[in-house]
């Protein structure tokens, strides 16, 4: 204890420049992150996929009798195709897949060819989901045994793949396609691949 | 016109700042007079300029005018009209807009409250808030421009996020700004006074009511959020460790450390290096705030929609703001020289205990909250660190932080005595030794919420002690009344945010002995749950003023005996056909019985139910805080004038 003024000593002069490290690496990182943003590297409502970046992989799925569309395979989707495509993963038990039908009916009336592939139901199910709530699809594949769907790594259905003119994954999003993340995510995306 | 008004308005106040941040801080420098008094007369200029902003904006919202891009994608004509204004700050531009006012309306208030404040200390402190209005508002002005126009304009808003239509929420980021911006004053401080080169007891005196009232908002803020969590969201819980939660826990953290250290600053003059860091970060834990929840880095229900644009300037301004003051304050503090001698086991000991603990907490609720983000750029891991991390981190830093609380408000200054302070607590722990045996073997509570209990009992006692002792009640009970009254304001104020901490402590202790349940009842069906029997009579529908809603009756029983009817509500939004749940609370102070109304199935209702004990003090204690910290605020010590600056008295 002393009553004089003692003023820090030389060696720990450098724990005054400590803050403004921490502060300096933490707007690095917040800059990264918001290049990221807008690149689409960094995505903080997204569940990530292995795919992003690569071709779907290889299946064959027979189709939906009942609702007069052609079957889907890996062909289909390897491209080159005039804009970007999406791939829906659904089922008619799936509920959230009924709040984002809309937004896939909406999406086929603006023109963007969406592949479905319908994951683990009854196809009279199935077939009776899109005749009571409109069909959305381009092409549909049953994926009954959900063989498929482990393929791609899907999380949970409703999920939806972004494809790029040259048949490349380029997003990935696992819910439901509510209105404000086909505003804000995925047509700045379509408009990005267009 | 009125928009066009307000634009020109946020132009002029972008002016104005400019002037305000150059003039006086240069004449500080320069000693010149005439350019430092030019400080109060701009700040005032700078109210009325965002003041006609705001104003503005308000209008533009009221009469609904669809020309304005804002309010067409924020309101509707069908509104209540406290919705209507209230959906001026419910969005980003408006928000913003809203927080430049407060700045503004802060810096009047050092202007006009600040007469004996040292001169020069005066001018820096208004520059410096200056300096924080031209960033903001040059972000509003070139990325958030809240008066553009739409031309032909729509028939009708968009409506406002149905979740958002509620009292609660319409005057809590208000509250919550306030909490924000108030800090901004304290860094301002703090920057003076790094700019300066001299922390005296004068300045801790001058940081100490503003600390303590932007503590104040921030406290209120955040308990009006956890209770609006509660009752609208319906999850029946009270706190989510949200990264938007803890992106305002973190300046309350950082702020209740600094409330404490100026004390030590203007009592003992010392620890001015560690205050004047506090006071940075609390500043720099509100930026960061604004940061996360605005440009879309981090996915939370609480952020705001967003662009990246947006992001980049908010991260420059936090960088231009953070970095550069840690810059200054690395060059500048090693000329803070502490002038006070220093005890460990003493008042300022305890405080500085106190300091660690909270610092502790907030870097760990810090590191939790970031971490997840700076996981994905390094390694491109996608982890999630949710309640289980916090909770365990935080609760042995919170233990010892509870613990200490009563012990140190006993100590004296200078030199104290831990065995002292103990013996006239010992009431106080065997009470609370006592209620946390009766917690856990006679109410059966498990051992963390019985410790929680014990927790509670130990604060609040320890608060009662406190008063108990400064007023003499036990050696001199005559006079006790009289001396009660002669007590300063400050210590009752910090007897009763003590004792108030015990009071959320044992709510949230409560909180984890809640039970809940999900059922599935036909009307006539009933089910059981925590010694009630909860009844659904039936399902009905509803017509609000802008809503539809499914209402179910769930009548719940005791013994037989009626204890209340609930009307848990799904409520579907005529405007935007949004669905939300309206949870139903009956509360008696002890217990609430909360329902929540799900899906139907084939005339079968989805029901939560929920029994939470105590759950009403959280949000009781947290209000009873931030009322002791308004009875210390209007303390008469802070209100009469600082005493001169400690260089002119100081002892040799």
């Amino acid at each position: 204890m002393s009553d004089t003024p003692v003023p820090p000593p030389r060696r720990r002069r450098w724990m005054l420049y400590a803050p403004l490290g921490l502060a300096g690496a933490a707007g690095a990182g917040f800059w990264v992150m918001l290049r990221g943003l807008q690149s689409g590297d960094y995505n903080p409502r997204g569940v990530p996929s292995v795919l992003i970046g690569r071709a779907p992989p290889a299946f064959s799925l027979p189709a939906l009798e009942a609702s007069g569309l052609p079957a889907l395979s890996s062909t289909d989707l390897s491209g080159p195709f005039p804009g970007p495509v999406l791939v829906n993963f659904w089922a008619s038990w799936c509920v959230p897949c009924i709040v984002e039908h809309p937004q896939l009916m909406r999406l086929k009336r603006d023109g963007i060819p969406v592949f479905g592939i319908n994951y683990k139901d009854k196809l009279a199910d199935a077939a009776a989901f899109l005749t009571r709530h409109g069909n959305p699809f381009t092409r549909l594949g049953c994926d009954e045994p959900g063989r498929v769907a482990i393929d791609w790594g899907v999380y949970g259905v409703p999920e939806t793949y972004l494809i790029d003119r040259q048949g490349i994954i380029r997003w990935r999003y696992a819910g439901p396609l509510v209105p404000e993340v086909v505003d804000n995510d995925l047509r700045p995306l379509l408009r990005r691949y267009a | 016109m009125i928009p066009e008004l307000g634009h020109f308005a946020l132009a002029l106040a972008c002016i104005i700042a400019i002037v305000q941040s150059v003039l006086p801080v240069v004449g500080a420098a320069r000693r010149d007079a005439r350019w430092m008094a030019t400080a109060a007369p701009l700040a005032l200029g700078l109210l009325v300029a965002v003041g006609t902003a705001f104003g503005s904006l308000l209008w533009a919202y009221a009469v609904n005018d669809t020309t304005v891009a804002n309010v067409v994608a924020n309101s509707h004509s069908a509104k209540p009209l406290i919705y209507k204004l209230s959906g001026t700050w419910g969005n980003h531009e408006g928000s913003m807009v809203l927080w430049v006012l407060i700045l503004a309306l802060c810096g009047a208030a050092v202007a006009l409250f600040g007469r004996d404040l040292p001169t020069a200390l005066k001018a820096r402190v208004i520059g410096v808030l200056g300096w924080i209005a031209v960033g903001f508002l040059l972000f509003i002005i070139f990325t958030s421009n809240p008066f553009d126009r739409v031309w032909p304009p729509p028939a009708d808003g968009r409506g406002l996020n149905p979740v958002l239509q509620d009292p609660g929420l319409a005057f809590h980021p208000p509250t919550l700004y306030f909490g924000y911006v108030g800090y901004a004053v304290t860094f301002a401080f703090a920057i003076a006074a790094l700019l300066e080169g001299r922390v005296d007891a004068a300045w801790g005196r001058w940081v100490r009511p503003w600390a303590l009232g932007a503590w104040c908002f921030l406290t209120v803020g955040i308990t009006m959020g956890s209770w609006w969590a509660y009752y609208e969201l319906g999850w029946g819980g009270y706190w989510f460790w949200d990264p938007v939660e803890n992106a305002s826990l973190l300046p309350w953290l950082a702020g209740t450390a600094l409330l404490h250290s100026s004390i030590v600053v203007e009592k003992r003059d010392t620890l001015k290096v560690w205050s004047v860091l506090l006071a940075i970060l609390a500043f720099a834990m509100s930026l960061l705030g604004t940061f996360l929840v605005r440009s879309g880095v981090l996915n939370s229900v609480h952020a705001f929609a967003n662009d990246p644009a947006r992001g980049v300037f908010i991260l420059a301004l936090l960088m231009i703001y953070v970095a550069g003051a840690f810059a200054l304050f690395a060059w500048r503090a090693p000329k803070l020289t502490p002038t006070g001698i220093f005890a460990p086991i003493s008042r300022e000991g305890a405080l500085v205990l106190n300091n660690l603990l909270l610092c502790s907490i907030a870097a760990v609720v810090l590191a939790g909250t970031l971490w997840p983000m700076f996981a994905d750029i390094l390694t491109g891991a996608k982890i999630s660190v949710g309640p289980p991390f916090f909770n365990s981190a935080t609760a042995p830093l919170a233990i010892p932080l509870v613990i200490a609380m009563p012990i140190g408000a006993m100590m004296p200054w200078k030199r104290g005595d831990v065995w002292a302070a103990l013996q006239r607590l010992w009431w106080a722990a065997c009470a609370a030794l006592i209620v946390g045996f009766l917690a856990l073997a006679v109410a059966g509570y498990p051992v963390w919420p019985a410790l929680g209990m014990a927790m509670a009992a130990w604060l609040v006692f320890g608060a009662m002690v406190d008063v108990a002792e400064r007023i003499g009640l036990f050696r001199r009970p005559a006079q006790a009344f009289r001396r009660a009254l002669a007590l300063p304001r400050a210590a009752w104020g910090a007897a009763i945010a003590h004792g108030a901490l015990g009071i959320s402590i044992a709510g949230i202790a409560g909180m984890g002995v809640a039970t809940d349940t999900l059922v599935q009842l036909n009307p006539g069906q009933s089910t059981q749950l925590a010694g009630y029997e909860w009844r659904m009579e039936g399902l009905s529908d509803v017509q609000g003023a802008n809503y539809r809603a499914r209402r179910a009756t769930v009548t719940v029983l005791r013994d037989g005996a009626v204890v209340t009817v609930l009307h848990p509500e799904r409520r579907t939004f005529i405007v935007d056909n949004q669905t939300t749940g309206e949870a139903a609370i009956h509360t008696n102070a002890l217990r609430d019985l909360y329902a929540v109304l799900g899906e139907e199935r084939a005339g079968a209702a989805v029901l939560r139910l929920h029994h939470n004990p105590f759950a009403p003090w959280i949000w009781f204690g947290g209000l009873a805080m931030a009322f002791g910290g308004m009875l210390s605020l209007s303390d008469r010590r802070l209100r009469v004038a600082a005493p001169a600056p400690k260089g002119a008295t100081v002892p040799a």
